[in-house]
């Protein structure tokens, strides 16, 4: 397709809203479909970043609980939850395994309906699953008989999207999570790591504003998790995505984060809604400053406060 | 055909035996071979030192002139034809409603409490006791011989179809959920493939039963087919013809099964190397 997209990638990559960039010529990006959505996207997200700007709510969880009833006994898993997002920003939510974040990823989804408060996404109540979340679970849930081009595709199959117009862009989006060249490998021939990144890819192809990712990395070495941080963050950046990111680890959550929320154990409440304003795009050394560390601290702190059984050693409880 | 049982013992013996470099063709051809030979051999050394008469226990070489002459004079070949045609056509038949029953149950759960019971009082009334109805209905002919095949071919896939659509990933539907999938997206994108695996292995017992299913059918009344020729071959004390007629629905038992196993590798590609991992 593109020769030069293989050396230089990045710069090539017409992911953020058309306006963005310099006028692309042949642009394989150009989905009929998008063109609304995309216009609309860029007008309002304006200047050279769209987080920097409109402080239009992408995403509004207002009041929400969620309580699971089986037989006589009932869980409560999320206690009036409220959170605000705006357009493009990076949203990392932490807390303790069973603090419901997965279900709060569940209800956003529009997987389930939450026992009480509603969610809006661009302003309008959830009522069931709707093609403006991408979503990256756990594990990358690729389907071992297809390729990993035919994975990524499978969004624009089930949403019957223009086959042809997103090809390219799979493609590209292939390029951008470093899996060029695996286009027809079966998910089972790839690392745990490159797996999820194909993951990414599928979550990324049928141009949800918004991107839900589960604990993406949980599975992976810490080596591979790191570098995974850095190139969301990357991708983030150029795609202009409101990103909401469940994760165990404190740190991934500093490094990628615009705003931490983090959530008490069952039931989860908001514990705090901690801005990180350090200078992007950060690299991993950036985990070194004295700011990070003093972010760190802060959570570390505040998780310990909160689970008074699990005690101060932090080694021992999962995050 | 059996270049992957080979390949693992290779993979087995690999670290101890590679050095040696002959050990492992002995192992893997020579003592298998040798083995057959030493029994063979022994077989046929008891029936000529004990003098057993043929219409008891042939020698082996016996079976295997029989054999061969069956083949070369063709008068195997029209009854294998018989035989085969009504072990294949009744499976290929048997899978078919095994399947769509099982897509049925699945689709429709209303549709279980209908239709299975039938299938499982069917199931549990033996093919054999059935034959003989059979053959009043549908006369000496292939087709009361077809419908025991499918009779018995049908349950295996049924039972595996059910299971392989019903076991799919909560995660996977989650990933489909998430894009609104329709309920035939989900069974089309999802359930179906994820059953294959499932489908072949109920297809291989179906297959292996489906000659057994013909046999059965030949024995209760037919004129034609290599059940009826085995059962001629005991009423005239033709032991070795008999057993000649053994082998060949041994051969054609491994034949359906390897053309199938054949098959199961190029379509559900994905379970070999899943399981490696």
């Amino acid at each position: 397709m593109n020769p030069v997209a293989t050396t230089e990638p990045r710069e090539r990559l017409p992911l953020r809203p058309a306006s963005d960039g310099p006028p692309r010529q042949g642009s394989t990006m150009t989905i009929p479909d998008e063109q609304d959505r995309k216009s609309e996207h860029s007008a309002a997200a304006g200047g050279e970043r769209p987080r920097a700007s409109s402080g239009r709510k992408s995403l509004s969880i207002r009041d929400v609980s969620m309580v699971f009833t089986r037989a006589e006994h009932s869980v409560h898993a999320l206690d009036h939850i409220d959170i605000d997002i705006e357009e493009g920003q990076f949203i990392s939510v932490v807390g303790p395994s069973g603090c419901g974040k997965s279900t709060l990823l569940k209800l956003v989804a529009g997987l389930r309906p939450p026992t009480g408060g509603e969610i809006e996404i661009l302003g309008e109540k959830v009522k069931g699953p709707r093609s403006d979340v991408g979503i990256v679970f756990q594990s990358p849930v690729l389907l071992p008989w297809r390729t990993v081009l035919q994975n990524v595709m499978l969004p624009i199959e089930v949403l019957r999207l223009d086959h042809s117009a997103y090809k390219a862009k799979a493609r590209e989006l292939l390029d951008l999570v470093g899996l060029g060249g695996f286009e027809k490998a079966y998910p089972q021939e790839l690392s745990g790591g490159m797996q999820q990144r194909a993951a990414i890819a599928r979550a990324l192809v049928y141009d949800a504003p918004i991107l839900m990712m589960d604990e993406p990395f949980g599975a992976l070495d810490a080596m591979t998790r790191e570098q995974m941080n850095v190139e969301v963050q990357q991708i983030w950046e150029r795609s202009g995505k409101t990103v909401v990111f469940i994760t165990h680890s404190i740190p991934e959550a500093v490094f990628l984060a615009d705003r931490v929320i983090v959530m008490s154990p069952r039931p989860g409440r908001v514990l705090r809604d901690l801005h990180i304003n350090m200078p992007r795009p950060r690299g991993l050394d950036d985990m070194l400053t004295p700011e990070f560390g003093e972010h760190v601290r802060e959570i570390r702190g505040m998780l310990g406060k909160a689970d008074a059984a699990g005690g101060r050693d932090d080694r021992q409880t999962n995050w | 055909m059996t270049d992957r049982p080979i390949g693992e013992v290779e993979i087995l013996g690999a670290p101890t035996e590679e050095a040696s470099g002959s050990g492992v063709s002995w192992e893997r051809f020579g003592l298998p071979i040798f083995v057959l030979f030493a029994l063979m051999g022994s077989w046929e050394g008891i029936v000529r030192f004990l003098e057993i008469p043929g219409y008891i226990l042939p020698p082996p070489t016996a079976i295997i002139r029989a054999f061969v002459s069956g083949f070369l004079t063709g008068a195997f070949i029209p009854d294998l034809a018989v035989t085969a045609f009504q072990a294949v056509f009744g499976f290929l038949i048997g899978s078919f409603i095994g399947l769509s029953l099982g897509v049925i149950i699945v689709l429709f759960p209303t549709m279980e409490r209908i239709i299975y019971p039938y299938v499982v009082a069917l199931q549990t009334v033996p093919k054999v006791a059935l034959a003989p109805l059979l053959v009043v209905w549908f006369g000496f002919g292939m087709t009361s011989k077809v419908i025991v095949v499918a009779l018995v071919s049908l349950f295996p896939v049924l039972v595996n179809v059910i299971a392989g659509l019903r076991s799919v990933d909560q995660e996977r539907l989650d990933l489909l959920g998430a894009l609104s999938a329709t309920r035939w997206q989900i069974f089309w994108y999802l359930r179906f493939p994820n059953s294959l695996p499932y489908f072949f292995a109920g297809l291989n017992t179906a297959v292996v039963l489906s000659v057994i299913g013909a046999i059965v059918g030949e024995f209760v009344g037919a004129t034609q087919g290599i059940g009826f020729r085995i059962l001629q071959a005991n009423y005239n004390l033709d032991i070795a013809g008999a057993f000649a007629l053994f082998m060949v629905l041994s051969l054609l038992g491994l034949t359906l099964h390897g053309t199938l196993k054949f098959i199961e590798r190029r379509t559900v590609f994905w379970t070999a190397t899943q399981t490696t991992h």
